[in-house]
């Protein structure tokens, strides 16, 4: 007896990919065709400009999905005017793009507004197998749902807009495991800021990254977010999850979600979207869940990570360029090499963005949070993700407990993450922040950021300075 | 978009690992609806300091380098934010080459579609040309995309690896946009299908 002949095991990205391929050219270019486009106020405008200049329209205005989230400020009062003549601009231009290209379109003065990448899934339209592009790099956040999901840069942003296509090659295959289980006050984003540690900002460059293990399993939506939003840095245009029972019970009943006989139809497909057995992959890191520890960035890089129990690295410890560019942190950091990062103080405390602004993330912050009170003298700043997340905030009784321990409870938006609207750090402040990036100058000219999760930061705002979570956790118990 | 076929000229250089596009262009300019103007803003914090004035140090402000084409730069150059306005500033600056020895997949792939060439080479081949470019005006580099060659001051020529299809549109100035449409029928094709196996999308 012979064995049936079977085909070449595929992996997620390989299933997801072959369904999107419009074409391909005899050199593995491909066109790919794209489910759902993302717009923002800031990546967009030239876009736009340049369907107009040539005459284009938007080829499938209805898998269009518009928000302003960059440069909208988080106080009151936006929906009727903006202060800053420049943002201003760029949100009454998508005002007018949305209207005049007919494509679906959150204003500010909906509360469905929010960050472009928490709306996606709340509002259903992400959904597993699909592909998602966004002129935002975060974009790589959806692929917590097995969608294949990256960011582009304007230029794509007209070409899908016109196309609704992309050409591109396909990237490598990557795989991220996580064994085992995560120990008490470790988080998906200590997970993704390790991964980022351990692989370097460059390591999945050229690679779309699925990220398994019984750790990611056990995440819940809202963590898979997190983990996939940060593949970018570490280099992965995308990051994946594979879909499962969670992911569908997240989906099931979103306003753009599938109903009935389709919702049927689109299970049975989604539920064929895993890595097959024996499926090739061009790099594997695998990470034990147990070794996790509560992690901080202590530089300019979300490379340079370390658990929070460490101390600042000398930069003769690293080789090569990186030598330099730790020396260089150091200094636009204000840090000397062996203070205990336990021993950092801060000025502020961010806790909002595309990675850590969802509902979860605010409960996590507010459990700690709560009874407590911010130190004197720190600045703390809860952004959550959209209006929707703020508004179940405010009925689960989380933004009083903001309020009460001294956090200002803003309105919807990126805000301190790329401090493009007024939110932003003065020069010197240090700065305990949920959100992505630790570049210089990324919070505001000047402003020091510690990346880490938002029981961390919560915690870090309670002291006054970078603190391990467990020790708050350990206090809890030992009052219970 | 302009071609880029052979290119001599004066190369700046930034051995720092990680240059990231907020070091490039900060968000700040990132409020215009335009693509053009961007280039006074280049490296705008290393550059200026916050009263406008020049630092002297920061390379692109040496007499030598003012009229720089060329960037030799560390490992990993335009990591993070997708932000096409990074390559719009290199571009509106003068710039019309990257050599690294490795570039973040969003900056490498907006760089071909506003006529940058970023040039991938080992990294002892950037270290020859990072030890030119520090002789300014004295070492001009040249780079032929046609024979995919980098050539250093002391004639030494180095080989690098570019995608066809990237090469064809790079050398001709083509609009991807029009490159696609000639295959709109392809496109009407895929959808009439797609509605058919996945109708919920």
């Amino acid at each position: 007896m012979t064995d049936a002949p079977t085909a070449t095991p595929k992996t997620l990205y390989d299933k997801i990919w072959d369904a999107h391929v419009v074409d391909r050219s005899e050199d593995g270019t491909c066109l790919l065709y794209i489910d759902r486009h993302l717009v923002h106020e800031v990546t967009s405008p030239q876009a736009f400009e340049g369907l107009r200049m040539t005459g284009r329209k938007v080829r499938a205005p209805d898998r269009t999905i518009a928000v302003p989230d960059h440069n909208v400020p988080t106080t009151a009062g936006r929906d009727t005017h903006i202060e800053n003549e420049e943002s201003r601009i760029q949100v009454e231009a998508l005002d007018t793009n949305a209207r005049d290209f007919g494509i679906h379109y959150y204003p500010v003065s909906d509360i469905r507004q929010g960050i472009v990448h928490i709306v996606g899934p709340e509002q259903g339209w992400t959904l597993p197998g699909m592909t998602v592009v966004c002129g935002d790099s975060h974009t790589a956040t959806h692929g917590a749902f097995g969608a294949l999901a990256h960011g582009i840069g304007t230029s794509e942003v007209e070409h899908v807009l016109a196309t609704q296509t992309l050409i591109q090659k396909k990237s490598k295959n990557m795989k991220v495991e996580i064994t085992g289980k995560l120990r008490p006050g470790v988080t998906a984003k200590d997970i993704t800021l390790s991964v980022i540690g351990a692989t370097g900002t460059a390591g999945g460059t050229g690679h779309v990254i699925e990220y398994c293990g019984e750790a990611i399993r056990d995440l819940s939506m809202e963590g898979r977010m997190t983990v996939c939003n940060m593949a970018i840095e570490g280099g992965a245009r995308a990051g994946l999850i594979a879909p499962d029972e969670k992911t569908f019970a997240y989906v099931m009943g979103r306003p753009h979600a599938p109903k009935g006989a389709a919702w049927e139809a689109a299970l049975a497909w989604w539920k064929t979207l895993y890595t097959d057995e024996g499926a090739h992959f061009d790099k594997v890191v695998t990470l034990r869940g147990e070794d996790i520890a509560p992690v901080v960035t202590w530089g300019t890089s979300p490379e340079d990570v370390l658990p929070i129990t460490g101390e600042v690295p000398a930069p003769e410890s690293f080789t090569g360029g990186k030598v330099e560019a730790a020396r260089r942190s150091l200094d636009y950091m204000g840090l000397t090499a062996g203070t205990k990062l336990t021993d950092i103080a801060i000025d502020a405390v961010f806790i909002g963005s595309c990675t850590n602004g969802r509902i979860e993330d605010l409960r996590a912050a507010a459990e700690i949070l709560k009874g407590r009170r911010i130190a004197p003298g720190v600045r703390g700043m809860v952004v959550p993700g959209s209006g929707l997340v703020r508004a179940q905030a405010e009925d689960e009784g989380l933004a009083q407990i903001f309020i009460d321990a001294g956090f200002e409870w803003r309105l919807a938006g990126c805000s301190m993450c790329l401090a493009m609207n007024p939110d932003q750090l003065r020069p010197g402040e240090r700065c305990a922040a949920t959100s992505n990036r630790n570049f210089e100058g990324r919070q505001g000219r000047g402003g020091r950021t510690h990346l880490m999760s938002p029981a961390m930061a919560a915690a870090a705002a309670v002291t006054g300075r970078l603190t391990d979570v467990r020790t708050l956790m350990a206090a809890e118990t030992a009052t219970a | 978009m302009d071609k880029f076929t052979t290119l001599t000229g004066v190369a700046a250089p930034m051995p720092l690992v990680n240059i990231d596009t907020d070091m490039i262009i900060p968000k700040q300019f990132l409020k215009t609806i335009q693509r053009s103007g961007l280039g006074k803003n280049l490296f705008d914090e290393m550059r200026y300091n916050p009263d406008g004035s020049e630092i002297p140090d920061f390379v692109l402000n040496q007499p030598a380098y003012r009229q720089a084409q060329i960037i030799v730069a560390g490992d990993n150059f335009g990591c993070g934010s997708s932000r096409e306005h990074a390559p719009w500033a290199l571009l509106d600056f003068g710039i019309r080459c990257v050599i690294s020895t490795s570039f973040a997949d969003i900056f490498y792939n907006n760089c071909f579609k506003n006529g940058i060439l970023p040039v991938v080479l080992p990294p002892e081949a950037v270290a020859a040309l990072m030890e030119d470019a520090r002789n300014g005006a004295n070492a001009r580099i040249t780079v032929d995309l046609e024979n995919q060659t980098v050539t250093g001051s002391d004639g030494r020529s180095h080989a690098f690896e570019v995608d066809p299809f990237k090469k064809h549109c790079l050398l001709n100035g083509l609009d991807d946009i029009g490159l696609t449409l000639e295959k709109v029928s392809a496109i009407d094709s895929y959808e009439t299908h797609a509605a058919q196996s996945r109708p919920w999308v």
